[in-house]
C-alpha cells in the first residue's frame, strides 16, 4: 500500500507561495516605542495606546509559561518584526481598489473577494500580515444593523463597544501571549450583533501570513447582544518559510442574554517539513464569556502549525447556559500539539460538552489538556467529555491531561478517553469491499473525526475533510 | 524553611553504631536530597491539589521508644480474623515480638524485621533498598534518612507463601507530634507467590505522620498481592508511597482503603519492565468532616504486551476533599499495551469537592488505553425506585452508598479481609437505627 501513499508524500503544502508586494514594515525589536509606533500607524485613540502600554508593562514581567507538552528553541522577541502592512492598503478602502496582487493572492487561497464569484451567504474579512484588506458585504450586513469590520476600523468608528468588550473575557494580564497581544496587536476581525437579530451570513475572517520573520498578532472581537445568533469562521495559511514564525492571536467572544455564537476554525498555518524546518508557532488564546441562557459553540480543526498551543475555552458565567468544544487537532512529521480547552461552571444548571479527537502520525506528538471546573455555586452543573487518540505509525506520541475539579455536590461529569490505532481488521474489511489501503484509512480517520465535522458549516466541513486528507498522506504504509 | 528542622533532628540523633556502612550512606545521602528538595509545594504540578502546609508546618521529630501500652485486644481490633495469618505488629513505628506471631513458614521464606535483616541478610538490604524508590521525592527521602524499623520479606523461587502476612502499624497516645518512618522491602524471585496487608491504626496517637514506604521487587512469573488499609485517626497525617517492578509474566495487585488521616496522599507506582506482566490497582476512599485523601498512581508500560486494570472509587461527605491522579505512561517499545482506568467519584456532602486528573501519555502506536471519569450524587431514580418499594429516605441513601462502595471492595481477594473492610464501611454509612 505504500507506493501509491510514497508518492503523495513529497506533496508541497498548497498555500507555501509567497505574496510579492511591497511591505511597510517598522523596524524589528520590540520596546515601549514599538508599542507606540504600532498604535500610532493605526490612528489609535489614547485609551487603547493606554492599554497597550500596561499590557506591555505587564508582559515585561512575565514568563514564557514551560507546561505544555512541547520543545521549541527560545524565541527571540527582538527578532521579530510586529508590524508589516502592504504598502498599496490604505485604511477604509473600497474593494475594487484592492491591490490586484492581494486580490489575486486571495484567489489563489480560494478565497474570493470578488463579490459576484463569493460562495453565496459567506462575508469574509481578509488579513493580510497585519491589516485587513477588505471585508466583504458590508452593505448587505448593514441593512441588519450587524457590524463586521477590521478591528482598526471599529476602533476608528465604533470606540464605545469596543472599549466596553476588549479585555473583558481576555484581560491584557491573563497569560504571556496574550500581554503580548495586547501590546502589539495590529488588525483582526470585530463582529457586532444586535439585539435580537439572527446575523443573515456567516462571518468569515481570512489570516494570511506573508512577510518574512514578521509575527502575526491578531485580536477578535465578537459581541453577541441579547437574543442574536451569528456563525464565525476563521481559516489561516502561510508562506513556507525554513523560519519559525510567531503567531499570537486572542479571541473574546461575549454572549450576552440568550445570544448564541458559533465560532469554526480550520487552522492551516505551515507546519515545517518534514524535519521540523520553519512552520508556524501558534499560541493562541481563545475565549467565550457566556451569559444567561446562552450558547457558545467552539469547533475547530488544527491541521497545521508546527507548535499549536491553543485553548478555547467557555466561562459559563449565566445561569442555563452551555458551552461546547469540538476539536479534531492532527499532527504529523515534527509536528507538536498542546490543545484543549476549558469549561468553568458558575451559574447554575450550566452544561458542556467537550468532544475532542487527535490524530498523530509520523513524528507528531498531540497533547489533549482540558479542564473541567465547577464551582461551589454552579448547582445543578453537567459536562460530558470524551476525548479519542488515534495513533498511526510507532514514532508519534498521544497523551491526555484532563483536570476535573468539581466543587458542588449536585454536578455530574463524565469523562472518557481511549486512545488506539487503526484495526487491521478495519482496514482489512474495507480491502476485501474492494477500496485500497489509503482509501480505507481515510475512510476511518473520517468516521472517527465525525462528530465534530457534522459541527461544522457546510463548505468548512469539506475543505477539512480534504486538509485531514493532505496533512495524513504518507503517515502510512 | 521548615524542611530545614529534619536535618537539626537528623544530626542530633546519634549515629547507629550497629548499621552497615551502605544504611548511614544511603541516609546522609536521602536528607541531603531532602534538604535541596524541601516540602513539595502546590505548584508543584503532582501537588496541586494538595497542600502540604499543614505538614510542613510542624516538625515531627521521630518517634521515641515508649513503654508498651497496647494490648492484644487492641491489636484485635485492627486483625481481620481470628485468624492463622502471620502478624507482625509495629507500635509508633517499632516492632513489638509480644504482639506479633508466627504461623508456620517454609524455611527458605524470609520474614525479618528490618533490624534482623541488618544482621542476618545486610547484603539483601544493600543491594535492593533505595533502588525501587529512590530518594528522588521529598517524601521518600525523609523516610530514607529517618527509616528506623519496618519488614523485609523474601520468598524464593518457585515458593508460594499460602497464610497472607499481615503488618500492623499502630500508633498511640505516645505518637502525639511523633512521625514514624516505616520501610517495607518485598522480594518476590521467580514464581513465587505472597500476599502482604499492611494496616494503618490509630489508639489514639493525636496528631501525628506516618510517612510510609514500600517497595516491591516482582520476579519473573510471580505473584503480589499487597493490601494497604489506612485507618489512621482523624487528626492525623499519613504520606504512603508504593513501588513495585514487574518481570515478565508476573502479577501485582494493589488495593488501597483509606478511611483515616485529616490528610493523606497514597502513591502506588508500578513498572512494566518484563512482557505480559499484569498489573491491578485498585482502591476505595470514604471520606467525612474535612478530611482530605489524595490517590496518586502512575503505571509505566516499559514492555510490550502487559496490562493495567485500575478501579478507584470515592464517597464524599461533609466538606471533604478528594484528588485522584492516575497516570499512565506507554514507551516507545511498549507495543500491544492494554491499559483501562476508571475513577469514580460520589459527593454526598455540601461542601464535598473532587479534583481528579487521570492522564495518559503515550509513545506507542499498537496499543489500547481508555480511561473513564465520574463525579456525581447518588441517583434520584434508584432512590425513587427504592421509596417505591418502601425503603425510604436516609436507609436508601445509606444502601446506595454502601453498594457503590462495595462494587470496589469484590476486587479483594482475601474474604476475610472482604468482610472485615465491609463492616468498616457498613458502620462508617449505615446509622445503626436504619439496619
Amino acid at each position: 500500500m505504500s507506493s501509491s501513499i510514497e508518492s503523495l508524500v513529497n506533496k508541497e503544502y498548497q498555500y507555501g507561495f509567497v505574496t510579492d508586494v511591497e511591505s511597510d514594515a517598522i523596524p524589528k525589536g520590540l520596546s515601549e516605542e514599538t508599542v507606540r509606533l504600532i498604535s500610532a500607524r493605526k490612528n489609535e485613540p489614547a485609551w487603547l495606546l493606554d492599554w497597550r502600554l500596561k499590557a506591555f508593562k505587564r508582559w515585561q514581567a512575565m514568563t514564557e509559561p514551560r507546561w505544555p507538552n512541547v520543545k521549541y528553541n527560545d524565541i527571540d522577541y527582538q527578532a521579530q518584526t510586529y508590524y508589516s502592512a502592504p504598502k498599496s492598503v490604505k485604511p477604509l478602502q473600497s474593494l475594487e481598489e484592492v491591490d490586484p496582487e492581494l486580490l489575486k493572492t486571495y484567489e489563489k487561497l480560494g478565497i474570493s473577494l470578488n463579490e459576484q464569484k463569493r460562495l453565496s451567504g459567506v462575508a469574509v474579512d481578509a488579513i493580510f500580515d497585519s491589516v485587513s484588506v477588505g471585508t466583504t458585504m458590508k452593505e448587505e450586513l448593514k441593512k441588519h444593523g450587524v457590524i463586521f469590520c477590521s478591528f482598526g476600523e471599529a476602533v476608528l468608528e465604533h470606540p464605545e463597544l469596543v472599549q466596553k468588550y476588549l479585555g473583558s473575557v481576555v484581560p491584557y494580564s491573563d497569560n504571556f501571549f496574550a500581554a503580548l497581544n495586547s501590546a502589539v496587536f495590529s488588525d483582526g476581525s470585530f463582529v457586532y450583533i444586535p439585539k435580537g437579530v439572527r446575523c443573515p451570513l456567516e462571518l468569515s475572517t481570512y489570516f494570511r501570513i506573508n512577510a518574512a520573520d514578521t509575527g502575526q498578532f491578531e485580536r477578535t472581537l465578537i459581541v453577541a447582544d441579547e437574543g442574536a445568533y451569528v456563525s464565525y469562521l476563521e481559516g489561516c495559511t502561510a508562506p513556507k518559510r525554513s523560519t519559525n514564525q510567531l503567531h499570537a492571536a486572542v479571541v473574546e467572544i461575549v454572549a450576552l442574554d440568550n445570544a448564541q455564537v458559533k465560532y469554526s476554525t480550520v487552522q492551516n498555518w505551515y507546519a515545517g517539513d518534514q524535519d521540523g524546518v520553519g512552520g508556524i508557532y501558534n499560541f493562541v488564546t481563545k475565549r467565550g464569556k457566556a451569559f444567561t441562557n446562552s450558547k457558545i459553540s467552539w469547533t475547530q480543526v488544527e491541521t497545521g502549525s508546527a507548535i499549536t498551543w491553543k485553548y478555547p475555552s467557555v466561562i459559563l458565567q449565566g445561569d442555563n447556559s452551555t458551552g461546547e468544544f469540538y476539536s479534531v487537532a492532527v499532527v504529523n512529521n515534527k509536528q507538536q500539539a498542546d490543545t484543549g480547552t476549558k469549561m468553568i461552571h458558575i451559574g447554575k444548571n450550566t452544561k458542556s460538552t467537550i468532544i475532542s479527537k487527535g490524530i498523530s502520525a509520523g513524528h507528531g506528538q498531540n497533547s489533549y489538556r482540558g479542564q473541567v471546573k465547577v464551582l461551589p455555586k454552579a448547582t445543578g452543573a453537567r459536562n460530558y467529555t470524551q476525548c479519542d487518540s488515534m495513533l498511526i505509525g510507532n514514532q508519534c506520541g498521544a497523551h491526555t491531561f484532563p483536570y476535573i475539579e468539581v466543587g458542588n455536590n449536585t454536578a455530574t461529569l463524565e469523562h472518557e478517553a481511549s486512545t488506539s490505532k487503526i484495526g487491521e481488521d478495519q482496514i482489512f474489511y474495507c480491502k476485501q469491499r474492494g477500496l485500497n489501503a489509503e482509501h480505507a484509512i481515510s475512510l476511518i480517520v473520517a468516521g472517527f473525526c465525525k462528530e465534530v465535522f457534522k459541527e461544522l458549516p457546510m463548505e468548512f466541513a469539506l475543505e477539512a475533510q480534504q486538509l485531514l486528507g493532505i496533512s495524513l498522506e504518507g503517515s502510512v504504509g | 524553611m521548615p524542611h530545614l528542622k529534619y536535618r537539626e533532628l537528623f544530626d542530633a540523633a546519634a549515629p547507629q553504631a550497629a548499621a552497615k556502612d551502605f544504611l548511614p550512606k544511603l541516609k546522609i545521602a536521602a536528607i541531603e536530597h531532602f534538604e535541596a528538595l524541601g516540602f513539595p509545594t502546590t505548584r508543584d504540578e503532582d501537588w496541586h491539589f494538595t497542600s502540604v502546609s499543614p505538614i510542613a508546618e510542624r516538625t515531627f521529630r521521630p518517634a521515641r521508644p515508649a513503654a508498651l501500652t497496647v494490648t492484644n485486644e487492641d491489636v484485635a481490633r485492627f486483625t481481620y480474623v481470628d485468624s492463622h495469618w502471620h502478624l507482625l505488629v509495629f507500635v509508633n513505628g517499632r516492632y513489638e515480638p509480644t504482639l506479633s506471631r508466627f504461623a508456620e513458614l517454609d524455611a527458605e521464606v524470609q520474614v525479618m524485621t528490618f533490624a534482623e535483616a541488618l544482621k542476618e541478610a545486610p547484603e539483601l538490604l544493600a543491594e535492593r533498598l533505595g533502588t525501587l524508590a529512590p530518594a528522588k521525592q521529598a517524601f521518600t527521602a525523609l523516610n530514607t534518612a529517618f527509616m528506623a524499623d519496618g519488614v523485609v520479606v523474601k520468598v524464593p523461587k518457585g515458593v508460594v507463601v499460602e497464610t497472607p502476612i499481615h503488618i500492623l502499624y499502630l500508633t498511640d497516645a505516645h505518637a502525639a507530634n511523633a512521625s514514624m518512618h516505616p520501610r517495607t522491602l518485598v522480594i518476590a524471585e521467580r514464581h513465587a507467590q505472597v500476599t502482604l496487608v499492611e494496616t494503618f491504626g490509630s489508639l489514639g496517637g493525636g496528631t501525628y505522620f506516618t510517612n510510609h514506604v514500600a517497595e516491591v521487587v516482582v520476579g519473573e512469573g510471580a505473584r503480589v498481592d499487597h493490601y494497604k488499609v489506612q485507618r489512621e485517626g482523624h487528626e492525623a497525617f499519613h504520606v504512603g508511597t508504593t513501588q513495585a517492578t514487574q518481570e515478565r509474566d508476573s502479577i501485582y495487585h494493589a488495593f488501597s482503603f483509606a478511611i483515616g488521616a485529616q490528610l493523606s496522599r497514597t502513591n502506588v507506582y508500578s513498572k512494566l519492565l518484563g512482557e505480559n506482566a499484569e498489573v491491578r490497582l485498585n482502591g476505595l476512599y470514604a471520606l467525612e468532616e474535612s478530611q482530605h485523601a489524595d490517590h496518586q498512581t502512575f503505571v509505566e508500560h516499559i514492555a510490550p504486551a502487559c496490562s493495567s486494570r485500575e478501579v478507584y472509587k470515592g464517597i464524599l461527605d461533609g466538606t471533604s476533599h478528594g484528588v485522584f491522579n492516575g497516570k499512565v505512561y506507554v514507551d516507545p517499545q511498549a507495543q500491544q499495551t492494554d491499559g483501562k482506568q476508571t475513577n469514580h467519584a460520589l459527593l454526598l456532602g455540601d461542601g464535598a469537592r473532587v479534583d481528579t486528573k487521570p492522564q495518559l501519555e503515550i509513545f506507542a502506536d499498537d496499543v489500547k488505553c481508555t480511561h473513564g471519569a465520574t463525579v456525581g450524587r447518588l441517583d434520584e431514580m434508584a432512590q425513587f425506585y427504592m421509596k417505591s418499594r418502601g425503603i425510604g429516605g436516609e436507609r436508601a441513601r445509606a444502601l446506595l452508598t454502601y453498594a457503590f462502595a462495595a462494587e470496589v471492595l469484590e476486587l479483594i481477594e482475601l474474604d476475610s479481609l472482604k468482610v472485615a473492610l465491609e463492616r468498616v464501611l457498613f458502620e462508617r454509612f449505615i446509622p445503626p437505627e436504619t439496619v
